[in-house]
């Protein structure tokens, strides 16, 4: 059959160029929500695996502590088991940091962002969305666990996939790229706070088995185990490892690799798209990369890991409200769709 | 009456009832080749694969996320229009009468409107009365005497029309406020190609897909004098509104920004939307949110979803609405019966789509009429939409009817009535097989510089058998319309 369009004048596309201040938002924590998802079904599934080999319910408190949900999750239940933390963090929509959660706030963002994001992007979140809202209490069981949380991981590699390959590259994508590398950074000097200690000698067994696999577990907690074996084969040393996590520029998720991300989308809002109220971001980046240039991992864990950690989690904070500022400026600030714990006032 | 025997198959068990047929009894005459070919066709596939593919489709608009969404408490719940797969089919002839009827019936309505907020030449002259122009709740004092860009009020029309038993088009009313379903017109035929090649070959179909781009032109046509490159914003109530996914379906398709009330402001009687890059003018607005909660400053102060300061920019003509506001006069059941003397009055030309007879209950003798013959007639109100409020004299007990002749003693000017007619039926996929179900047309029109009707329109098909409510609220699905190009 015949499906001849007419052909009309070149159409004018104003509204890519200027994008909605609600879109940029949305598009902004899109990513913040999947990314999260993302590293949370791998600190779950680590966590699953690592304590199983040594004791039942050690380790799980401490996926609460990185996720700051200490006063909510012990108002519901007395212990950290993992059948308690698995089910507060995947399948209680009561909770605003479980995977159901965060699954409905991103595609609800997604909703809002239809007429910008590809059909694709749609469909693959809908489905995603849909899914996991249907797990119940036997898909999260301890024999499903792991593929439960593999597929959770796949399902947000591919949206991230079909986000690279299908959305326009204008303002819209940068603040998706944003989004991911700010929530990046902050995943991961979470997981270094917390889990530090744990690479630490504990008096007895320094150098044992025991050691090793609580080193290895915060590498995959990570997805660094296979990178950090590349580049330190031999190499493997609490500060080695809090070293790469935090300073390696090749391996993906590093703090260094997100803040680069991050300083190169501000230099294009700024540049190629001439959006004002960038600078004083921009300085306050450069401010928090310098310091990690300018110091040694020895120095940082010496000088006291936990309050820089603090420190560039508090700075990162900062920017988010400084973008949110500049760009969905209070007086036209929208409700973002989903409470989310980095939400508007950040602390 | 069954089928003859050389449309077996699929159609083995049709009971064709005593209606025009779009696909299988056209009365008298001889079904052109094009619709031949769409019968025989089905006829082979078979119930089992027809099912098959059905299912196919539900769950790809599932998937693509093509719904109504129902908010309940805390859960968005997505609700699939039903869709039903076999097409309806209209020949080119029978086309051509539906599109130069419905662009007489849009000037008709341009130049009424324009008239009824101007010298009311029309009222003055006797032709329809004061009072129900005037004295029409949606009838907007904020339009009297403002000249609109190119004297278009009704951008997007959208006329709602039925086929009696010898298959004669009338129009059952006028849609010139915010007429939707566009967008699955759209939808069901890609979904149709997509999953039924087989039954679309070599059959010279209209293409539908320029609708996006002849809006985005009508829209930009219609913009404030002077503006080179005028932006185009789509405005929505939001991912609340039933509606939504065509909202956003239709700002994608003509590439321009879905807004809500809250990214537009206006300063100096111009209004801009909220960028990254700061505030940036807005030309045209085909808004999708009723004149009510356009702006909280003129209309409906506790609108949330309205932008202050709207219509006063509107008014010094500094951007543009479509729809115009206060069009529902022009599209209310009771002007309606007047609209053959409107095209009449205004054009000095016959109507080409005739109305459904329509006694005006407002008026002595409509009222008479319909209180002694109301077990035969439709009578509804004329504020209403969506199928609500009315009364199907025939099937309606005898309380239903005592209540009605109540409601319109007690009321009269708030009804009309109308026969009840033998609505066109088409094959529809039903749980026990191909049953006939009752089906109407809705053709959109777009108006700029001039009219361009979409080839096709909704065809809303009654699921439940022997309903004659085609609306998608109340048990309604629809059908891909193709209109043959020869």
């Amino acid at each position: 059959m015949t499906q001849v369009s007419v052909v009309f004048p070149a159409p004018v596309m104003p509204g890519l160029r200027n994008l909605l201040s609600r879109y940029a938002e949305s598009t902004m924590w899109l990513a913040r929500y999947m990314e999260r998802i993302e590293n949370l079904a791998r600190l779950i599934e680590v966590t699953s695996t690592s304590v199983s080999a040594t004791n039942m319910d050690a380790g799980w408190d401490s996926v609460i502590r990185i996720n700051a949900d200490e006063g909510l999750f012990f108002q519901r239940h007395g212990s950290a088991s993992e059948r308690s933390v698995v089910a507060f963090y995947i399948t209680d929509s009561d909770n605003p940091d479980s995977i159901v959660s965060m699954a409905r706030y991103a595609r609800e963002n997604a909703r809002v962002l239809r007429p910008l994001i590809s059909t694709e992007m749609w469909m693959h979140l809908n489905v995603f969305t849909r899914w996991v809202m249907e797990l119940g209490p036997d898909d999260v069981g301890a024999g499903y666990l792991s593929t439960l949380c593999t597929r959770l991981k796949q399902d947000c590699q591919t949206h991230f996939g079909i986000t690279e390959g299908t959305l326009y590259r204008d303002q819209a994508w940068l603040f998706y790229i944003l989004g991911k590398n700010l929530e990046r950074a902050d995943q991961i000097t979470r997981l270094i706070d917390i889990k530090y200690h744990t690479l630490l000698p504990s008096g007895v067994g320094v150098g044992s088995d025991i050691d090793m696999s609580q080193w290895t577990s915060v590498l995959r907690s990570a997805a660094a185990y296979h990178a950090f074996r590349r580049v330190l084969p031999e190499g493997m040393t609490p500060a080695n490892i809090v070293g790469f996590l935090l300073k390696n520029d090749g391996f993906p998720r590093s703090l260094s690799t997100s803040l680069r991300s991050v300083y190169s989308v501000l230099g294009s809002l700024a540049g190629e798209y001439r959006l004002r109220h960038c600078a004083p971001i921009i300085e306050r980046l450069e401010e928090l990369r310098v310091t990690l240039v300018e110091q040694t991992v020895e120095d940082i864990i010496m000088r006291g890991l936990h309050e820089y950690m603090d420190w560039i989690q508090r700075e990162l904070r900062q920017i988010q409200n400084e973008i949110a500022h500049a760009f969905w400026p209070p007086a036209i600030a929208v409700q973002p769709v989903g409470p989310g714990r980095m939400e508007q006032v950040q602390d | 009456m069954k089928m003859a025997a050389q449309a077996a198959g699929l159609f083995a068990t049709y009971d064709i009832p005593d209606f025009f047929c779009e696909l299988l009894n056209r009365g008298k005459d001889i079904p052109p080749p094009g619709l031949q070919l769409v019968r025989d066709r089905l006829a082979h596939f078979g119930l089992a694969e027809l099912r098959r593919r059905a299912a196919a489709v539900e769950a790809q608009f599932y998937r693509l996320g093509i719904t109504f969404t129902v908010y309940s408490d805390r859960e968005a719940i997505d609700r699939v229009l039903p869709f039903d797969v076999i097409p309806r089919v209209l020949t080119a002839t029978e086309w051509d009468h539906v599109e130069r009827g419905v662009q007489q019936r849009v000037r008709a309505i341009n130049l009424f409107l324009h008239d009824i907020y101007h010298d009311r030449h029309i009222l003055n002259d006797g032709v329809v009365p004061h009072e129900l122009v005037l004295g029409n709740a949606n009838y907007c004092q904020a339009m009297v005497g403002l000249d609109v860009p190119g004297g278009v009020y009704v951008h997007i029309n959208g006329t709602d029309l039925v086929r009696d038993r010898d298959g004669r088009f009338l129009v059952l009313e006028d849609n010139a406020r915010t007429p939707s379903g566009v967008s699955y017109v759209l939808e069901d035929r890609q979904m149709m190609l997509r999953l039924m090649p087989d039954l679309a070959r070599g059959l010279n179909i209209r293409p539908v897909d320029e609708y996006g781009p002849r809006l985005h032109r009508a829209l930009a046509e219609v913009a404030p004098m002077g503006v080179d490159n005028p932006q185009v914003v789509l405005l929505s109530p939001g991912i609340y509104n039933a509606a939504y996914f065509e909202h956003v379906f239709l700002a994608r398709e003509m590439g321009i920004p879905l807004v809500e009330g809250r990214d537009l402001m206006v300063e100096d009687g111009r209004v801009y939307m909220r960028t990254v890059a700061g505030p940036r003018p807005v030309h045209s607005i085909y808004r999708r949110l009723n004149d009510d909660f356009l702006d909280p400053q003129v209309f409906n102060p506790d609108s949330m979803l309205g932008v202050p300061g709207l219509v006063d920019a509107y008014r010094r003509g500094n951007v543009t609405l479509a729809n115009a506001i206060g069009t529902g006069v022009a599209d209310d059941k009771a002007v309606y019966a007047y609209m053959p003397r409107i095209i009449r009055y205004y054009l000095d030309e016959e109507p080409i789509l005739t109305n459904v007879e329509t006694h005006i209950c407002a008026e002595r003798e409509g009222l008479d009429y319909t209180l002694a013959n109301i077990e035969r007639l439709v009578v509804k109100p004329v504020g209403e939409s969506g199928g609500y409020g009315l009364l199907i004299g025939p099937h309606a007990t005898q309380a239903e009817l005592d209540e009605f002749r109540a409601l319109l003693r007690a009321n009269p000017a708030n009804y009309i009535s109308q026969p009840v007619i033998s609505l066109s039926v088409s094959p529809t996929l039903c749980p026990a097989g191909v049953e006939a179900r009752h089906v109407d047309l809705r053709p959109f029109a777009v108006t700029g510089r001039d009219t361009w009707v979409l080839p096709g329109g909704l065809s809303r098909v009654a699921l439940r058998k022997g309903s004659l409510v085609v609306n998608s609220s109340q048990g309604g699905g629809s059908k891909d319309t193709w209109v043959l190009a020869s």
